[in-house]
């Protein structure tokens, strides 16, 4: 009996537990108005569905309280439990076996328990039906009583003279706060779990040693030197900003500045479109198009300066993945970052400006670079640094085509890895989350934050203080 | 008035001056034109490459024929239960394999040939049929009409990709003569010579490349050429199929020893397919099938349908979300430190990096909520953080675009606060604020990164169900068959991006066609 409401669908339960008892509430709160409206008698603060809105909030508070901690906090509760009850011989396996064999536990009891040969496994599947079957079960009848117990408080509220649509809408505020709050917590969650995990790490591999080491090889054996990581990510930012910095800088100036309003409305959705592309499709590009192609020709100048005879040897790595071809493409990426923020600043300095410099004589690309240029300055550095921020923190591109070894080269052709390269390599796969290999994501993580916070931080307020000088 | 000859500003010199000034001018201009134009090249270099490594993938080849499925062969042992029979995939490859071999009659049965003649179709392909025959027993000792994918090495030689065949045309006009052996004969013809210059000219190092004419079903290879002069070893066919018909031909460059194709499995393929047996066919399996460790067999069906329990969960917790933390920041929060703090947090939440979104689902769901690994739920909930910004931010310009008026209106004949935004403001900035969404939800669809950190990247064969089952979603399948080595997987990726791009085009389409009905100046 237990073991079957062990199997109870609760995803679906909870959902339709919610909504019943939403809707009854809101009757129940309703119709006891409508009581006291039909005798006439009284003049009312609030009209009847505010009252059923009220009733129908104390319902759903408590319900919707307990629903969320089973949802968050069930799973981990029952394999709390059923690990303290597991007999001694399971002591030997590792947090993460263990942690695999109640994962296989759950899954086995998800279809329906297990009929197969082995005996303690079958055990352990029942007794987990069990745990999770009377966990179910009280879940659900304390969420019955909650509703109950709230319905019924706010029921007694119900009169005419209750200020029924003044409470409903403090709680509505509430909840719109909340909503808003979460934005917060976001935050909160990411430092505190970045910083949690993170100590825990430098509690293992010294913080200078991970910060100024210059050896990275933390799948194999222990080296934790993050130096090359950075060096890496600097070098593939610095290409694509090579890229994006003027070619964004000029496609802004010339959308806002020369083009005719017809050319503008078609080419700046266009060229927005670079960065609505997925970049794991920029990813592939760059494997399969511009990889080879760099490839080439380092290869061709390799040949050619040894023909010439200048070199006896190979100069350029010409790695099949490459920092050139992960920057290249990232900056095609990081383009539209750089032109549609300076448009907007350069469009933002006002007319008088450029009517000014005008009426001295003084030609357009004179105007533009003496004038708007300097006026508009802060505005694109902060685009520039936005722009630096997301290249900094771009993933896909470079996971797929920059490669994998930690090492310091100046060489454009040879193949370099980065923070964000790191963090999936160490985090896919088969993780253990005590093991000072999956910790050091962590701390990378931690570093890409603060880096590319401050950048945005720096970039947020040099566009306020902008905004403010032209407004 | 002094002549223009006197003025200072006419001078030679001033005159000079201005022309390189007005140089400048057009300079600057044009380097204006070719940043643009190299920023929206490059878009349509990356749409078109991709588009025509798709390309290739729209069809593939199968095996198309009417097979008799004797009950001797799937069923050996009588019990036609339906696991015994998908069980039994061995009984149904070898019945469609020796169906195959039977249509070349003159082939020597050793345990090698049949070995390289198994390579034409990987075993698991039959598995379709294994399940359908399981599903519907009757069918056993009945002729079915079959249809089975050949495999990538065959798919991409027929598709003239990997390796690269040259074709070259002889015509009729062959005079043909027996050779030495059984299977060899002497070809006479004046355009060899043409085909020996051009072979000159390959010249490649590694190993000589093959040379095969063709007779409709028949098959001959090279073995030495003189002038007008040529000895043939015939692969598939009989002597009598090459006489008096037109003759067509074949280099492969890449020689027989460095590429994963035989002469004689492509003998095989050619014949196959001028008996119409083997065909080209819409690839409708890349929708309709999961993911596989072949290529030929893989789809993308459960990644599309992961991606779309996992949307679910994002747009459910997102959009209202965001909306409701739009109305409180636009409309009821009050302007002090705290109300500052958030909007200066959403503004930077919408620049971290996706990936530390990753990081946070892997500690905080996977670790400390113990929720599953590789479920929608939690994908779709670090999405839902993730774009969470952007959905504010969109709703929060949605509403300030409703002019005041509305809410003084609406305060001015009685309504709260609370009224005057859910019943007045709202419905009018409604149609902005889904916009915003749809643009959040079309980012949150190309979502790779912290998707990979929840454990979202495992191969998984079966639909997912619900959004706790283990899934992928379609960036991650993207990802990682371009992991995979082999050739074919080029296309089927871009295939994919083909797929995911038109998903993400259109959700484009219906914002532009949102905003065009709805647009509204006030």
């Amino acid at each position: 009996m237990v073991q079957q409401l062990g199997q109870l669908p609760m995803g679906w339960l909870l959902t339709a537990l919610i909504v019943f008892v939403v809707t009854t509430g809101f009757s129940v709160g309703r119709i006891r108005a409508e009581r006291y409206l039909v005798s006439g008698r009284h003049k009312f603060h609030s009209r009847g569905n505010y009252h059923g809105y009220y009733v129908a909030m104390w319902g759903l508070l408590p319900t919707l309280f307990i629903a969320s901690a089973y949802i968050l906090f069930s799973r981990a509760a029952i394999f709390g439990w059923l690990d303290s009850e597991l007999p001694e011989g399971f002591r030997q396996f590792s947090k993460a076996e263990l942690q695999s064999y109640l994962e296989a536990v759950s899954a086995a009891a998800r279809t329906g328990g297990y009929s197969g040969a082995d005996r303690i496994f079958a055990t352990v599947t029942n007794r987990y039906l069990e745990l999770s079957g009377s966990l179910n079960g009280a879940t659900l009848g304390a969420m019955v009583l909650a509703a109950i117990g709230g319905i019924a408080y706010a029921r007694r509220q119900v009169a005419p003279a209750f200020r029924a649509r003044l409470k409903v809408e403090r709680g509505a505020e509430a909840f719109l706060f909340v909503c808003a709050a979460i934005a917060i917590a976001t935050t909160v969650g990411i430092v505190a779990s970045l910083l949690y995990e993170s100590v825990r790490f430098f509690a293992q591999v010294p913080i200078t040693d991970f910060l100024f080491g210059t050896r990275w090889n933390a799948q194999t054996s222990a080296e934790f030197g993050a130096l090359p990581l950075f060096f890496g990510t600097f070098m593939i930012a610095l290409i694509a900003m090579l890229v994006a910095a003027p070619i964004g800088l000029f496609a802004a100036i010339f959308l806002s500045e020369y083009a005719s309003p017809r050319v503008r409305r078609y080419t700046k959705p266009l060229l927005e479109m670079l960065a609505g592309i997925p970049t794991v499709v920029y990813g592939f590009f760059a494997l399969l198009v511009i990889a080879p192609g760099v490839r080439a020709a380092a290869l061709g100048i390799n040949s050619l300066l040894i023909n010439i005879g200048i070199t006896s040897e190979p100069l350029l790595a010409a790695q099949p993945t490459s920092a050139l071809a992960a920057g290249l493409v990232m900056g095609v990426m990081v383009i539209p970052f750089v032109s549609s923020l300076s448009d907007d600043v350069i469009n933002a300095v006002p007319q008088t400006l450029r009517d000014a410099a005008f009426a001295m004589g003084a030609t357009k690309s004179e105007t533009i670079k003496q004038i708007i240029l300097p006026a508009a300055l802060p505005g694109i550095v902060a685009s520039m640094l936005l722009a630096v921020s997301r290249a900094i923190g771009e993933t896909m591109i470079v996971v797929m085509a920059a490669g994998q070894r930690a090492r310091i080269s100046f060489d454009p052709s040879t193949d370099l890895t980065t923070i964000t390269v790191q963090i999936v390599a160490l985090l896919t796969g088969e993780t253990q989350f005590d093991s000072p290999k999956t910790l050091s994501a962590f701390a990378l993580g931690l570093v890409l934050f603060v880096v590319t916070l401050g950048f945005n931080l720096i970039a947020l307020r040099v566009v306020q203080r902008y905004r403010e000088k032209y407004e | 008035m002094s002549s223009p000859v006197e003025s200072p500003l006419r001078s030679e010199k001033a005159l000079k001056h201005l022309r390189r000034r007005r140089a400048a001018d057009t300079r600057f201009r044009v380097y204006g034109l070719v940043a643009l134009g190299f920023a929206l090249f490059s878009l349509v270099f990356l749409i078109c490459a991709i588009a025509w490594k798709a390309s290739s993938a729209v069809t593939y080849h199968v095996v198309k024929t009417d097979i008799v499925l004797e009950a001797g062969r799937i069923v050996p042992d009588g019990n036609a239960s339906p696991e015994e029979i998908t069980r039994n995939i061995e009984g149904f490859y070898t019945l469609v394999r020796d169906d195959l071999f039977a249509k070349f009659a003159n082939l020597e049965d050793t345990p090698a040939v049949r070995k390289d003649f198994s390579a034409l179709i990987d075993r698991l392909a039959v598995l379709p049929l294994a399940r359908r025959v399981a599903k519907n027993p009757t069918l056993i000792d009945q002729t079915v009409s079959i249809q089975i994918p050949v495999s990538d090495d065959v798919d991409l030689f027929l598709k003239r990709s990997s390796p690269r065949s040259i074709p070259f045309r002889l015509g009729e006009g062959a005079q043909i003569s027996p050779g030495q052996g059984t299977d060899e004969m002497v070809l006479r013809h004046p355009a060899l010579e043409s085909v020996l210059s051009s072979l000159t000219a390959l010249g490649s190092q590694q190993g000589a490349p093959s040379v095969l004419v063709i007779a409709d079903s028949a098959v001959a290879r090279l073995t030495d050429l003189q002038d007008q002069t040529a000895g043939f070893e015939i692969l598939a066919g009989d002597l009598a199929d090459f006489q008096g018909k037109p003759l067509k031909g074949l280099i492969v460059a890449v020689p027989e020893s460095n590429r994963t194709i035989s002469d004689l499995q492509i003998a095989w393929a050619l014949a196959l397919k001028s008996e119409g047996i083997i065909r080209r066919v819409p690839h409708t399996s890349l929708l309709t099938s999961t993911d596989s460790t072949y290529p030929e067999l893989a789809g993308s069906l459960a990644a599309i349908v992961g991606s779309l329990l996992t949307m679910l969960v994002t747009g459910m917790v997102a959009i209202p979300m965001g909306i409701f933390a739009a109305i409180f920041l636009e409309e009821f929060a009050p302007k002090n430190r705290l109300t500052q703090l958030i909007e200066v947090n959403i503004n930077n939440l919408a620049a971290v990096p996706s990936i530390v979104f990753g990081l946070l689902g892997a500690t905080l769901l996977l670790g400390t909520f113990g929720l599953p690994r590789s479920a929608p739920m939690v994908g779709g909930l670090v999405l839902a953080l993730l774009i969470l910004p952007v959905v504010i931010i969109a709703a929060r310009a949605a509403l300030r675009a409703v002019p005041p008026s509305i809410r003084s209106g609406a305060l001015a004949v009685g309504a709260s606060r609370m009224q005057a935004v859910f019943h007045h403001v709202l419905p009018l900035a409604f149609p902005g604020m889904l916009t915003g969404a749809i643009l959040g939800m079309a980012r949150a669809l190309g979502e790779t990164a912290p998707l990979l950190l929840i454990g979202m990247v495992a191969f998984v064969a079966e639909v997912p169900s619900s959004t706790t089952d283990e899934a992928t979603a379609l960036p991650v399948l993207i990802y990682s068959w371009a992991s995979n080595a082999e050739r074919a997987w080029e296309p089927m990726t871009a295939a994919v991006i083909v797929i995911l791009l038109a998903l993400l085009v259109t959700m484009n389409v219906i914002v532009v066609m949102l905003r065009r009905k709805f647009e509204r100046r006030w």
